[in-house]
C-alpha cells in the first residue's frame, strides 16, 4: 500500500512531487500558447502605437484606468450589442502589458477611439460629472496643466521593441520629434504619418497649444483604441483559434 | 508517530471516531471522512467533465485543440443568439433596413418599434455629450428643442448621425467659422461691438440701435456674418451657422463667451456613426432624435422671426 508518510516526512520529495504536478498543468494549458501564430489572428490594419499614443498609455496605466475600465469585448450578445466587434488578440498585441482589465465600474474602451469628440474627452477628463451627471469618476484636470514627459519616449519604444513589438530604428530615433508632431496643430507630419501610416491623425487634442500636455496624449491613446482594425476583412470562422486541431479537422 | 499497527483501527475515546494514526505529543488527527453528498458529487463532476470535452473545445494540443464533436465556437454561438434576437423582434429590424424613413413614419407599429429601439440605442451611445434627455450641454447641442444648427428633418438628422460634423468621415458636414480675432481679421473693439450687437439680437425691437457700440456691431456684422447668420441673423442650416436671434446659446450667451466664440471660433465635432452602428440603428436614432420634441416636418420652412 502507497504510504504518503515517506512524502510528508521528506521535504525534497515532496516539494520535487509538487512540481511535477503543477507542471503538468502549465504543459497543457501554457505550452501550446507559445505557438503564437494559433493563438493571434491576422488582421488588416493593426500598427504599433506612435509615440504620443504610447505616452498615453503609460498614463493611463500610472493612473490606474485599467482597474475600472477593460478593454475586452467578449463574444456575447449583449456586450457586442452595446459596445461593438468582440475584442481580437490582435487588437492587444502591441499592448505590453495588455490593458484587458478584470472590473467595469465604467464601461469597456475597446471601442471608444473615435466614438466622442475630443471636446467631449476635455470636458469628460476635466470634470467628469459635467457630461455624466452620475458618473463615480474623479476628475483628471491636472492632466491639461501638466506636459507630457516625452524625453524618454524613444527609450520606451527600444523597450517594447525588445519584447517583439516592431519599431523600426528610424522610428525610434524619430520617437520624440513624431511625439511633439502628433500632438500639434497643424504640424508637418509627413515623418510621422510615413513610418506609421496614413490613419494616424495628429492635432493637439486637448484644445492647448502651448504645450503637448499629458491629457494630449492620453486623449491621442483613447482616440486609437479598437478602430484599426479592419473589420470588412476579418473572418472569424478562418480564425485559426476557431478551427480545430489539424489532425482532427474534416 | 503514532507505534500502533496501521492497519489496525484506532478509536478516539472522547468522539468515538477513528484516527489516521498520526500523533503528534500525544494529539492524535481525526479521520472524518469527507461527506457522502460531497463524494457524490464529486464522482457525478468527473464523469460530467469527460463528456463536456466530448462535445465542446477542450484541451489544447501542438497544432490548435480538440474542436468537439459540433465544432461549438463562440462565434458561432454568438451569431446563432444575434439571429435569434432578430426573430424576437419580429424581423422588424430587417424591415426598418430596407424602409426609408418616410416609409417607416407613415407605419405606426414600425414608428413605435424604431422609437424604442432608437431610445435605447440612444442611451448607451448619445448620452454621454447630448444628455440623457437629449438636453445637450455647453458645446453639445440640445435635441429636445427646435433650435436646429444642420436641419431638424428627418433625413436632416440622418444625415448628422450617420455621417457626423466635422468628423473623420469624408461625407461629413463641413463648415468653418473663421477665428475673427486669433487670425487678425477682427480688431478686439471690433470683436466687442459685434458682441453687442449678437447679445441684442434676440432682444425686441433693440438690434443695433442701443448704443453708438451696437451700431457699430450691426455693420461690422452685416459686413462679415450676414453670409453665413443671415441678415437677421438666423442663421443658415446648409452651413451648419447657428440662428443667433433667438435666446438659444451652444456655448453661451454672456457677452464674455460670445467675444470668445467670435475671437477663437467654435468648430465642435459630432464622430461618425457609420460603421460603428448599423443602418438600422442610425435610422432608428433619426426617428428617436426627431421625435423629442423639436422635429421639423421635411418641406416645412423653418421659422425666422425672433
Amino acid at each position: 500500500m502507497f504510504k504518503h508518510d515517506k512524502i510528508e516526512r521528506n521535504s525534497i520529495i515532496l516539494l520535487l512531487a509538487t512540481v511535477l504536478v503543477v507542471s503538468i498543468g502549465g504543459l497543457i494549458e501554457i505550452v501550446p500558447l507559445f505557438r503564437v501564430e494559433m493563438t493571434i489572428e491576422k488582421v488588416q490594419g493593426m500598427r504599433p502605437y506612435t509615440p504620443l499614443e504610447l505616452a498615453g498609455q503609460n498614463i493611463y496605466i500610472r493612473e490606474g484606468c485599467y482597474l475600472c475600465h477593460s478593454q475586452q469585448i467578449r463574444p456575447l450578445k449583449d456586450e457586442v450589442e452595446r459596445y461593438g466587434h468582440y475584442s481580437l488578440a490582435a487588437e492587444s498585441m502591441y499592448d505590453h502589458p495588455f490593458q484587458w482589465g478584470s472590473e467595469r465600474t465604467g464601461p469597456d474602451l475597446s471601442r471608444i477611439g473615435g466614438k466622442y469628440s475630443d471636446e467631449w474627452h476635455v470636458a469628460h477628463l476635466t470634470d467628469p460629472r459635467s457630461v455624466v451627471p452620475e458618473s463615480v469618476m474623479p476628475p483628471y484636470a491636472f492632466l491639461k496643466t501638466r506636459a507630457a514627459d516625452l524625453s524618454n519616449i524613444g527609450d520606451h519604444l527600444k523597450t517594447l521593441k525588445i519584447l517583439g513589438v516592431p519599431y523600426t530604428d528610424d522610428m525610434i530615433a524619430n520617437a520624440y520629434k513624431d511625439a511633439i508632431a502628433q500632438g500639434t496643430n497643424e504640424a508637418d507630419t509627413a515623418g510621422l504619418t510615413a513610418r506609421y501610416g496614413e490613419k494616424v491623425t495628429s492635432r493637439a487634442f486637448d484644445g492647448q497649444t502651448q504645450m503637448v500636455s499629458e491629457m494630449t496624449a492620453l486623449i491621442a491613446y483613447l482616440q486609437r483604441l479598437g478602430n484599426l482594425v479592419d473589420f470588412t476583412t476579418y473572418n472569424p470562422d478562418l480564425d485559426p483559434r476557431n478551427l480545430p486541431d489539424a489532425g482532427a479537422a474534416p | 508517530m503514532s507505534t500502533q499497527d496501521p492497519h489496525k483501527k484506532d478509536i478516539d475515546s472522547v468522539t468515538g471516531i477513528e484516527t489516521t494514526g498520526h500523533e503528534w505529543d500525544g494529539i492524535k488527527e481525526l479521520n472524518n471522512p469527507a461527506p457522502r453528498w460531497w463524494l457524490w458529487v464529486f464522482y457525478v463532476s468527473v464523469v460530467f467533465s469527460i463528456g463536456y470535452w466530448l462535445i465542446y473545445p477542450a484541451w489544447p494540443t501542438l497544432s490548435g485543440h480538440t474542436g468537439g464533436n459540433k465544432g461549438w465556437t463562440e462565434y458561432s454561438q454568438l451569431k446563432e443568439d444575434q439571429a435569434e434576437q432578430v426573430l424576437e423582434r419580429a424581423g422588424l429590424d430587417t424591415k426598418i433596413d430596407t424602409a426609408s424613413l418616410k416609409d417607416i413614419k407613415a407605419d405606426p407599429k414600425l414608428y413605435e418599434f424604431a422609437r424604442a429601439a432608437g431610445a435605447a440605442a440612444f442611451r448607451t451611445n448619445c448620452t454621454v455629450c447630448h444628455g440623457s434627455g437629449g438636453q445637450g450641454g455647453k458645446g453639445f447641442p440640445n435635441l429636445v428643442d427646435d433650435d436646429w444648427i444642420w436641419g431638424g428633418t428627418l433625413d436632416d438628422i440622418y444625415t448628422t448621425i450617420r455621417y457626423g460634423v466635422r468628423s473623420t468621415s469624408s461625407n461629413t458636414r463641413q463648415s468653418q467659422m473663421p477665428a475673427w480675432g486669433k487670425d487678425g481679421l477682427l480688431k478686439s473693439d471690433e470683436i466687442e461691438a459685434v458682441a453687442t450687437y449678437v447679445e441684442e439680437l434676440h432682444l425686441p425691437g433693440k438690434k443695433g440701435e442701443q448704443s453708438a457700440v451696437s451700431a457699430q456691431g450691426a455693420k461690422i456684422f452685416a459686413d462679415n456674418c450676414t453670409v453665413c447668420h443671415g441678415e437677421k441673423g438666423e442663421g443658415m442650416q446648409t452651413v451648419g451657422a447657428p440662428r443667433l436671434n433667438d435666446n438659444i446659446w451652444l456655448y453661451g450667451g454672456e457677452h464674455a463667451t460670445i467675444v470668445e466664440s467670435i475671437y477663437n471660433s467654435r468648430a465642435g465635432v459630432m464622430p461618425t456613426w457609420e460603421g460603428r452602428l448599423s443602418d438600422a440603428t442610425i435610422k432608428e436614432l433619426a426617428i428617436f432624435v426627431h421625435s423629442l420634441g423639436g422635429g421639423v416636418e421635411a418641406g416645412a420652412e423653418p421659422t425666422t422671426a425672433p
